[in-house]
């Protein structure tokens, strides 16, 4: 076990440097991760856009990363995370976060198996550094290394 | 001191947001409960809240509410979960 994140993002469930000519296509992309990693099936991404749809794009939820997802449902098959570098940034409509740099794909079968996956993927993004080296990685490999030493460096029973 | 947290859907963003606002409550020394809502059953449950947190983009969809509104930008971000939250309650 390396770490809550790590165990939740396989490296089939990460996609370096996508193009996306928008926001759909941004997340279409982050929902196929999922479905590769084997979290999700496909209807998972449709409710991930329409979640954007009819909420508005409060999912950009820090400058430049989307943090793409939907309720639990039939599609959900276990706690999944996916990561998408996006070659050319994509503006999702909101406001002060746009464009979108990084998109996340987090799939959920209920309140709180991912919770310290997404916590400690809200610790690695908290530093603009660490943020900006994921941005740069230019293979699966590079950013599932860069979380693992996040994690490691920081495990709450080390350290 | 009942502190609102409004997401989307209760399980991306609000669980951002409520970690994020234990962080600065704690750093704060500030002694509050804490409950997360989403946009549906917010209204309602603001009828009993002091102060709520949440996105630009939701605040305008919770339309008028009696608590006064926090909203955050950057979910991942301690310093500015920490001063916004001390400057409303210092008002408060």
């Amino acid at each position: 076990m390396a770490g809550p994140l790590s165990d939740l993002l396989p490296p089939a469930a990460v996609r370096i440097g996508a193009a996306a000519g928008d926001w759909r296509e941004a997340v279409r992309i982050a929902g196929d991760a999922l479905v590769a990693s084997g979290a999700t099936r496909d209807g998972y991404t449709d409710e991930m856009i329409r979640t954007v749809e009819s909420l508005g794009p409060y999912i950009v939820i820090a400058p430049g990363v989307a943090l793409a997802h939907a309720r639990p449902s039939p599609a959900v098959l276990r706690a999944g995370i996916s990561l998408v570098t996006l070659a050319t940034p994509v503006p999702f409509g909101h406001r002060q976060n746009d464009p979108v740099r990084l998109v996340i794909g987090l799939a959920a079968p209920d309140d709180e198996g991912h919770v310290n996956a997404l916590a400690t993927l809200a610790e690695f993004l908290s530093d603009d550094d660490r943020r900006d080296a994921l941005l740069r990685a230019a293979d699966p490999g590079t950013v599932r290394s860069l979380i693992a030493a996040y994690e490691e460096a920081h495990d709450p029973a080390t350290s | 001191m009942k502190i609102l947290a409004v997401c989307g859907m209760g399980l991306g963003s609000g669980l951002l947001l409520r970690m994020q606002a234990e962080k600065a409550l704690k750093q704060l020394g500030i002694q509050a409960d804490l409950e997360v809502a989403d946009i549906g059953t917010a209204r309602a449950a603001a009828a009993t809240a002091d102060l709520i947190i949440t996105s630009a983009e939701l605040a305008q969809q919770l339309g008028d509410v009696k608590p006064r509104i926090v909203t955050i930008t950057n979910f991942v971000s301690l310093p500015e979960m920490v001063s916004k939250l001390e400057a409303a309650l210092r008002d408060h």
